[in-house]
């Protein structure tokens, strides 16, 4: 029997073991493949929804459903994390104790915000990349009587939308409470423009104009004063706020990282095959190759897709027949009403249309549409 | 001409290569040199515009065969 071992349970594992469940059923059903998830949690988080828990717009209770009720019953699944990698006997072993071996296996175990990377960042700021934080955030926002807002963004992180969305959102949300007068917004960015994708930084920086949002670029955040309220950049320059809004750095996993799989926990991984360097039967996908697209939940989708179909080749003694092309799909919310998007790949760069309502209502059924997307019904 | 510490970002894309050379640049002292390696264009154009802003040196830029060879002094 061909074992295919998924270790993470969140956007990519789940969406390829039931992309196999569905190509192998037959060879399921006669016991000559088997499909194992192991994660970390019984629960699965749809992580964009934090950004809208943040302004109130969804209740922490629509993020979760239970893992079990995403994958297709022929899948085992047990919320074992792993420890070790042992990948020279084609082995894990997990928290429980127990050793899980494999023919192939996938490694999608995500990524992590790191604010202990920027001193001063954890105790001062607000974020939206954990629950806890984002109904912090929420109050914070909620409660802001006005006054200086600062948006600092650390490289890599999760969903590259997100340091505009939250820009965009906030300038909204201050509208509606009618507070616009009293606040000013300072962003700034890593890099030398205001987003990392070029045509969205062109789409961006004359909405912020428009919006009197000012910009700071190759702004990269060494320390927060709290006392004070003042950001120290690497560039030597200062921005003072009274409410500072992060977009943390991020690395993958520990476990990934003590395994000695990739440094800062990001694994090595071809663009096109989503094989891990140097070895033939250990693919990545998700948030945690180190490969140069966005870490998004549109990325580990396609990826997902690509490589259901080749595992599933694989297993069934076939040869793996599609690549990876880097695509992926971005929505941009771009205040409380109004959203585009960025479609692209390795060749092509997204080109972002102006605005619309319409885009929008589809982000928001979107937020929705999640779950069955994940169990492969869309 | 002093030897330069390399910082070898090759295969990295924006903003790969820049966060190595400002991370680098953290670690070493006033006076130091390094050569930062990129095949991104894009952060060949960023990593001169990031010296200037923070005020070190740029003491040669090259490129060939699509290596881009960008060597700075820490000036603070
Ligand atoms: C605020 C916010 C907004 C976002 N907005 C968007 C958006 O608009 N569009 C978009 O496409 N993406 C968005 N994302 C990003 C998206 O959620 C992630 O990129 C996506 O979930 C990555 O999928 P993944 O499978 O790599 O990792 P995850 O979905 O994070 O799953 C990782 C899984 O690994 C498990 N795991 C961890 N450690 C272990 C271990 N040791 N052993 C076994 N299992 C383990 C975890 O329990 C989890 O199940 C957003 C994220 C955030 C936080």
């Amino acid at each position: 029997m061909k074992r295919i071992l998924i270790v993470g349970g969140g956007t990519g594992g789940t969406i390829l073991a039931n992309n196999l469940a569905r190509r192998l059923r037959h060879e399921m059903d006669a016991a000559r493949v088997s499909v194992t998830v192991l994660s970390a949690s019984p629960r699965h988080m749809y992580q964009p929804g934090l950004l809208y828990v943040a302004f109130g717009k969804m209740a922490v209770s629509d993020l979760y459903v239970d893992q079990e009720t995403l994958l297709d019953p022929s899948i085992h699944f047990h919320v074992d994390p792993v420890e070790t990698f042992d990948l020279d006997h084609n082995e894990v072993k997990a928290k429980s104790g127990k050793t899980y071996g494999y023919d192939y296996l996938a490694i999608c175990t995500g990524s992590r915000p790191t604010l202990n990377a920027v001193p001063g960042l954890m105790e001062n700021a607000h974020h939206v990349y954990t629950e806890e934080a984002a109904l912090k955030t929420a109050e914070a926002l909620r409660t802001f009587e006005g006054g200086r807002v600062a948006i600092v963004t650390g490289v890599p992180h999760k969903c590259p939308m997100v340091p505009l969305e939250l820009t965009f959102m906030m300038y909204d949300y201050f509208k509606d409470r009618e507070l616009l007068d009293k606040v000013s917004f300072k962003y700034t960015y890593p890099i030398g423009r205001v987003h990392s994708l070029e045509n969205v930084a062109k789409w961006a920086a004359p909405e912020f104009d428009r919006m009197g949002v000012s910009y700071e670029t190759l702004f990269n955040a060494k320390e927060v004063d709290g006392a004070q309220r003042r950001i120290h950049s690497e560039e030597g320059s200062v921005v003072e706020y009274d409410l500072l809004i992060a977009v943390p750095p991020h690395k993958g996993m520990e476990v990934i990282e003590q395994n000695k799989l990739g440094p800062s926990g990001w694994i090595p991984t071809n663009r096109a095959t989503l094989g891990m360097e140097g070895r033939d039967n250990v693919f990545v996908l998700g948030d945690t190759t180190n490969l140069p697209i966005s870490k998004a939940g549109s990325t580990a989708h396609y990826e997902a897709e690509v490589l259901g179909e080749n595992l599933a080749r694989l297993a069934t003694d076939g040869r793996p027949m599609r690549s990876y092309e880097g695509k992926v799909f971005c929505f941009i919310e771009a205040g409380k009403d109004r959203a585009t998007y960025a479609s692209f790949d390795y060749k092509n760069p997204p080109r972002p249309q102006p605005p619309t309502r319409a885009i929008h209502w589809f982000k928001l059924a979107y937020n929705r549409l999640y779950w069955n997307s994940v169990r492969g019904l869309l | 001409m002093s030897e330069a510490k390399i910082v070898d970002a090759r295969g990295s894309f924006c903003p790969g290569p820049l966060m190595e050379l400002i991370a680098a640049m953290r670690a070493a002292s006033v006076g130091e040199e390094l050569e930062v390696l990129s095949t991104d264009r894009g952060s060949a154009e960023d990593i001169p515009e990031w010296i200037k802003k923070v005020g070190h040196t740029l003491i040669s830029s090259s490129e060939e065969a699509g290596v881009y060879r960008l060597r700075v002094r820490k000036a603070k």
